[in-house]
């Protein structure tokens, strides 16, 4: 299972995801990890990524801590026990 | 339906400000989405629904309404741009060779209620310069293809003013007549409606643009905010990027109104009266290269024979150590009543029609929006 940890930031819009914000999904790559995660927290593949797929400017998604490569088609692919961070960029005031 | 002009929306920078009129004085009765810049809010008379458009730094636009004026908050899914969608390489652009970009949605500019005969009408203005149309109350939205299409956008003829890419800021829907509707857009300049969204015609006639090498284009133009006089509806107002023009002949044609030798020439905002279309207001700043208030000093000008003079209304606003601005939607009249907000911080109201000005606050975040409902 992939082990997925979300910056603090998303739990004020999904409390659903709880204090550890930890979720194991079964995803073979990054778009359908974006997908599979959507499904479980409606609307937050809105959060992540913009109308056509891309992972927002300000947001960094790592796999085993290295940040992924494609940012518009989201292809990286997934180890059966990744460890993903989500996570947004540190900017503005 | 309470009397407009006793509750004001502040949408600001750090979230969304409510205040309630208790008889000569305001009170703020909520704060929502604290710590969240609203780029745009409003009650939409015709339902009570309040409407909030956030423009998260890191997660995008978003969309929100409230049925119990923000007491609680419902998020429905943002106008999105169809796959495919591109934004076309402007005549603007530094580099002419520069591959179009996919469309997506950059930010909610403004949200307006359709007409009273349509009550599940609503329509927001965003950056790329989409127009998005809801008949199902805001439930699901969709991008207004003609307006899209115009052949002016195809060639490239709208590009960005202020923000990255053209945006629609000005939704306004004929009172008497729901088919027509104008908006605005930086930059392209502004468009009418008078069969719905089926077809859209340009209404820039007159305007000039020093920023343009050839300033009278038919589309490329900056109007800042365009007004229209409720009570009269042919008559129009702009505060554009290059001074303040009206129109009385529906758009048809502008007449160039601003002040000579005076500050009502370069700023943002512009209120009109809603019987008499030869009274508007307007927030003026320095210029397009300095943009802070005129000589130190904040001030709203007023005129009441259509722009051929300009009042500098003054009485109880600070005179000295200003910088402020007032942002495009941070000027709104209600009956007699006019209040602003600036990217300082600072709220003005007025009950004398500008005549005198009592302070709101002087710490607020930078006001993006203020309107009355």
């Amino acid at each position: 299972m992939v082990r997925v940890a979300f910056t603090r930031h998303l739990h004020r819009f999904f409390p659903a995801l709880g204090e550890t914000a930890l979720v194991d999904v079964d995803s073979a790559n990054v778009r359908a990890l974006v997908g599979d995660l959507d499904a479980l927290y409606p609307g937050l593949a809105g959060y992540l990524c913009d109308d056509a797929g891309a992972l927002r400017r300000h947001v960094n998604i790592f796999v085993d801590g290295a940040p992924i490569h494609d940012r518009q088609g989201l292809t990286d692919s997934l180890d059966h026990a990744a460890n993903v961070h989500i996570m947004q960029a540190l900017s503005g005031g | 339906m309470p009397t407009r002009g006793n509750t004001l929306l502040l949408g600001t920078r750090k979230g969304l400000f409510v205040f309630d009129r208790i008889g000569r004085a305001w009170r703020l009765s909520g704060v929502s989405f604290l710590g969240i810049p609203i780029s745009y809010a409003m009650i939409d008379p015709r339902t009570g629904v309040l409407w909030a458009g956030q423009d998260h730094g890191h997660w995008g636009a978003k969309l929100s309404r409230s049925s119990d004026r923000g007491r609680t908050w419902a998020e429905v899914p943002p106008p999105k741009y169809p796959e495919g969608e591109v934004i076309r390489n402007s005549m603007m652009s530094n580099d002419p060779t520069a591959p179009d970009k996919p469309a997506t949605l950059r930010y909610i500019w403004c949200i307006a209620p359709g007409g009273d005969d349509e009550p599940n009408r609503l329509y927001i203005g965003t950056e790329p310069g989409g127009l998005f149309v809801s008949d199902d109350g805001g439930d699901t939205w969709q991008l207004n293809r003609p307006l899209w299409d115009h052949p002016s956008r195809l060639a490239g003829q709208w590009f960005g003013g202020g923000r990255d890419h053209a945006g629609i800021h000005s939704v306004i829907v004929d009172p008497h007549n729901s088919k027509r509707v104008l908006i605005a857009i930086s930059c392209a300049g502004t468009f009418e409606t008078t069969d719905g969204g089926k077809s859209w015609t340009v209404r820039n006639n007159g305007l000039k643009s020093s920023f343009l090498p050839e300033p009278n284009p038919e589309v490329g133009h900056d109007p800042h905010l365009v007004v229209m006089c409720p009570g009269d509806t042919k008559h129009l107002w702009q505060q554009n990027h290059c001074g303040i023009w009206r129109s009385e002949d529906d758009g048809r044609s502008w007449i160039n109104v601003t002040e000579t030798g005076g500050p009502a020439n370069f700023g943002f905002a512009i209120a009109v009266d809603e019987r008499d279309p030869k009274c508007a207001w307007v927030a003026p700043a320095v210029s397009d290269e300095c943009r802070v208030a005129v000589n130190g000093a904040l001030s709203i000008s007023r005129t009441t024979d259509g722009g051929r003079r300009w009042n500098a209304l003054r009485e109880g606003l600070p005179q000295e150590q200003c910088y402020d601005v007032i942002f495009r939607h941070c000027l709104d009249k209600a009956g007699d009543c006019l209040a602003f907000g600036t990217t300082t911080g600072n709220v003005y109201y007025s009950d004398d029609r500008g005549d005198r000005w009592k302070c709101l606050g002087n710490h607020f975040p930078l006001v993006y929006s203020l309107r009355f409902a």
